[in-house]
């Protein structure tokens, strides 16, 4: 597959557009990683789609990820965009802090974020804002935390069948 | 069957003396009708063993019935979480008496591989089980020999146990409303 | 006598009306536990007649928290949970967490573990589709295709418990390759098998694919556009089916796949019958590359050079302090990894399988998600599926090969 965009040129026409937003870039293993303010996700993403010489039109995945030490920003919401036409391959990121874990959703700009978007808030408590019905997937509705930041364990914190002594925790 | 004593000649049809138990547990065993409840990894090596290498239809399996109300074993192969347990629940009060639960595997015996906060640690919490079988997942081979023991327990099953005292404690144990008479 | 036999008839109806049935839009319930829907899923249906109006899904009643729990486990650990994912085709998920470790630690693999890597990837291909297949025959009434493709798959379970000794969940090779190379066992079945299966496999196509009912009951059931399905991120055969050739195979290749001839099969409608044959043709396909990887396989080692995943051989763990030094950490899942995050993503049964992977430098993935195709697809199941019947709600269903470990995860 042709692949004719590079990393660094890619990298100077997303400043060239939002030279404010960008506020970091790294390569890790190959493959363009911008950290960008929360606010202007939404923005970037959109012109990612429509920009006639990028055409990152695909979204792969959007996750997140919680570093409870790292204070103010504490979730990371991580965008992995993908290129068909031009086979090129983009990472987003954006931090938010946990006591008010706000971004805008994608869902109007890729039908698939929606479920993704659910996904993330149903683990991490991220509220994405214009979500058409931000409310649990995976886990049960009653739920009252959010199982994946790294504060809760693994095991169910109310099971009797199984001695922690004998499983090693 | 049970052993003829004082075997007299007769002309005409002749008779067998044997215990009503018996046959009626032999009728009962060899045409069961499983539901399975197949939910992950489980349910397609138990889709194998339905299959023709391993054949579960020679054990009178031939039907397998997809509603409750027409099935007498229950086959809960597969993880049941915590969202699925009282479905399972519902499942397993709308089979008539008699009924068998069989677990396969070891998610639905215990949980598992999978001690977390969305997984039901053993369908036991939710419904008595009968038979177990690990394996993880159990081979066909297995699987079958845990459908033989349910054979057995089938075939030697009192008439009158399922309107007992102790199997009416069981079901109040699980909060599970009996067929009352 | 008509106009009494009219006037209870209406007076019945109206009671009926007025108090049951809310016009004529009814709401069925579809699972979650249902034979028609191969895992675990509930769709609340509204229904006029047999048409559905709407629909409304309830997914998570498998949710096992994989992510959660590889937070948990060191690296080689994580292979068995992969396994559970699309448990269908399970080689495929092993081998893409192996290379997305590989390429964290950025380690060679040589051309001899590649090549054996695509032959069973493949095998699992094969295997999943074959599942597929012949399960849309059962849901369209057809049991006998099912019957003929598991005595296919079982043989598949031959050549797989050869390899790693498990049949479904195989947990098979190890960070840095396979822990053996193939034995004289496997290349005799991996013969017979490459000799009988094309046979077998025209069978089974001759029963289903010219057949008139099953193409009146398939063609135009359930159908995608190619820029509804791409805007839903769908990947896999039923992106194909929809008409866009992406295969991660093709466009990112791992493991070799760039010498091995093949086509992308594609479809033009992305109904139903368009995601059958191009499953069907993508086993032909992985048939041929199966075939040039086991003629071609080159010699050299089986493993990479990756001793600290790799477990030594067991005469130098009793004679070397090194390798006593490497059994005990690996054993004990200390093994050091450099800090990073990489994002690794093979063609599975159904579709991009990514692996995101960031690690902290300790035993432990710091955050491991899995980019699962089925979840990410079955959200555009109401839309494929409004103005439909209800048998062909089932069948699109089935159609997409939605398997209830790699929605749930």
């Amino acid at each position: 597959m042709k692949n004719s965009l590079t990393n660094d040129w890619v990298l100077e026409k997303i400043k060239s557009e939002f030279d404010t937003a960008v506020i970091a870039s790294s390569e890790p293993y190959n493959l363009l990683t911008i950290e960008v303010s929360a606010d202007k996700t939404l923005a970037i993403i959109e012109w990612l789609k429509h920009e006639p010489s990028l055409l990152v039109a695909y979204l792969t995945n959007v996750g997140a990820v919680h570093y409870p030490d790292d204070k103010g920003r504490e979730i990371a919401v991580v965008y992995h965009l993908h290129s068909l036409i031009n086979n090129f391959r983009i990472r987003l990121k954006a931090y938010l802090s946990v006591d008010n874990p706000q971004i805008d959703s994608i869902v109007s700009i890729h039908s698939s974020a929606n479920w993704m978007e659910r996904e993330t808030y149903d683990f991490y408590g991220v509220q994405f804002v214009g979500h058409p019905n931000l409310t649990r997937i995976l886990n049960e509705d009653s739920m009252d935390y959010f199982p994946m930041r790294k504060e809760y364990h693994m095991e169910d914190a109310t099971r009797e069948d199984k001695d922690d002594r004998f499983f090693g925790r | 069957m049970g052993k003829i004593e004082d075997l007299h000649v007769i002309n005409g049809e002749g008779y067998q003396l044997t215990r009503l138990e018996k046959v009626v547990g032999a009728a009962r065993a060899n045409s069961m009708w499983p539901l399975p409840f197949a939910t992950s990894c489980c349910g397609i090596e138990y889709m194998a063993t339905m299959g023709s290498n391993y054949d579960l239809a020679r054990f009178g399996m031939e039907r397998m019935s997809f509603s409750p109300r027409q099935a007498d074993l229950l086959i809960v192969a597969g993880t049941i979480s915590k969202k699925l347990g009282p479905i399972l629940k519902q499942v397993y009060e709308q089979m008539a008496e008699p009924k068998w639960v069989l677990s396969v595997g070891a998610c639905a015996s215990s949980g598992g591989i999978f001690d977390t906060y969305s997984v039901l640690q053993g369908i036991d919490r939710v419904i008595p089980v009968d038979v177990y079988v690990p394996g993880c997942p159990p081979r066909p081979e297995q699987i079958i020999d845990g459908i033989m023991k349910i054979h057995d327990m089938v075939r030697n099953e009192p008439l009158r146990r399922r309107y007992s005292d102790e199997y009416k404690a069981l079901l109040n144990k699980y909060q599970i409303e009996g067929n009352e008479e | 006598m008509s106009n009494s036999r009219d006037s209870i008839n209406s007076s019945s109806l109206n009671r009926l009306s007025s108090d049951t049935i809310d016009g004529d839009i009814a709401t069925l319930n579809l699972g979650p536990t249902h034979p028609a829907t191969h895992g675990i899923f509930q769709n609340i249906l509204k229904v006029d007649g047999e048409k559905i109006l709407s629909s409304e899904q309830t997914v998570g009643y498998i949710h096992r928290a994989f992510e959660k729990l590889a937070e948990r486990r060191p690296y080689n650990q994580i292979t068995p949970i992969t396994d559970r994912l699309n448990y269908c085709s399970s080689p495929i998920n092993n081998m893409g967490w192996h290379m997305t470790v590989e390429k964290l630690i950025q380690a060679d693999i040589p051309k001899r573990a590649q090549y054996m890597r695509v032959i069973i990837m493949e095998l699992a291909r094969i295997a999943d589709h074959l599942v597929c297949n012949s399960v849309i025959g059962v849901d369209t009434g057809a049991l006998t295709g099912f019957t003929y493709v598991f005595q296919e798959r079982e043989k598949i379970y031959d050549l797989y418990e050869e390899v790693c000794g498990a049949r479904l969940t195989t947990n098979v090779g190890r960070i840095g390759g396979f822990e053996r190379d193939f034995s004289p066992r496997f290349h005799e079945k991996l013969n017979d098998f490459l000799k009988t299966f094309p046979k077998v496999f025209n069978e089974f196509d001759s029963l289903l694919s010219r057949n008139r009912i099953f193409m009146d009951r398939t063609i135009g059931a359930g159908p995608i556009s190619a820029q509804r399905a791409l805007d839903y991120s769908f990947s896999g055969p039923n992106l194909r089916a929809a008409g866009v050739d992406y295969d991660v195979r093709v466009m990112n290749p791992y493991s070799s796949y760039e010498d091995f001839d093949f086509i992308i099969p594609v479809g033009t409608q992305g109904d139903t019958y368009d995601r059958f044959q191009v499953r069907q043709e993508e086993i032909r396909q992985s048939l041929k590359i199966i075939e040039q990887a086991y003629n071609n396989l080159p010699e050299g080692s089986y493993k990479g050079d990756v001793p600290e995943f790799y477990l030594p051989p067991k005469e130098d763990v009793y004679n070397n302090m090194e390798a006593l030094i490497y059994h005990f950490k690996i054993v004990m899942g200390e093994t050091p990894v450099p800090v990073g995050e990489v994002y690794h993503s093979v063609e599975g049964g159904n579709g991009e399988l990514g692996y995101y992977l960031i690690s902290d430098g300790g035993r432990n993935p710091y955050r491991l998600q899995f980019r699962r195709p089925c979840f990410i697809y079955y959200q555009a199941y109401p839309e494929m599926i409004t103005g439909q019947n209800i048998s062909d709600a089932v069948l699109t269903m089935s159609s997409m090969n939605v398997i209830a470990g790699e929605l749930d995860a």
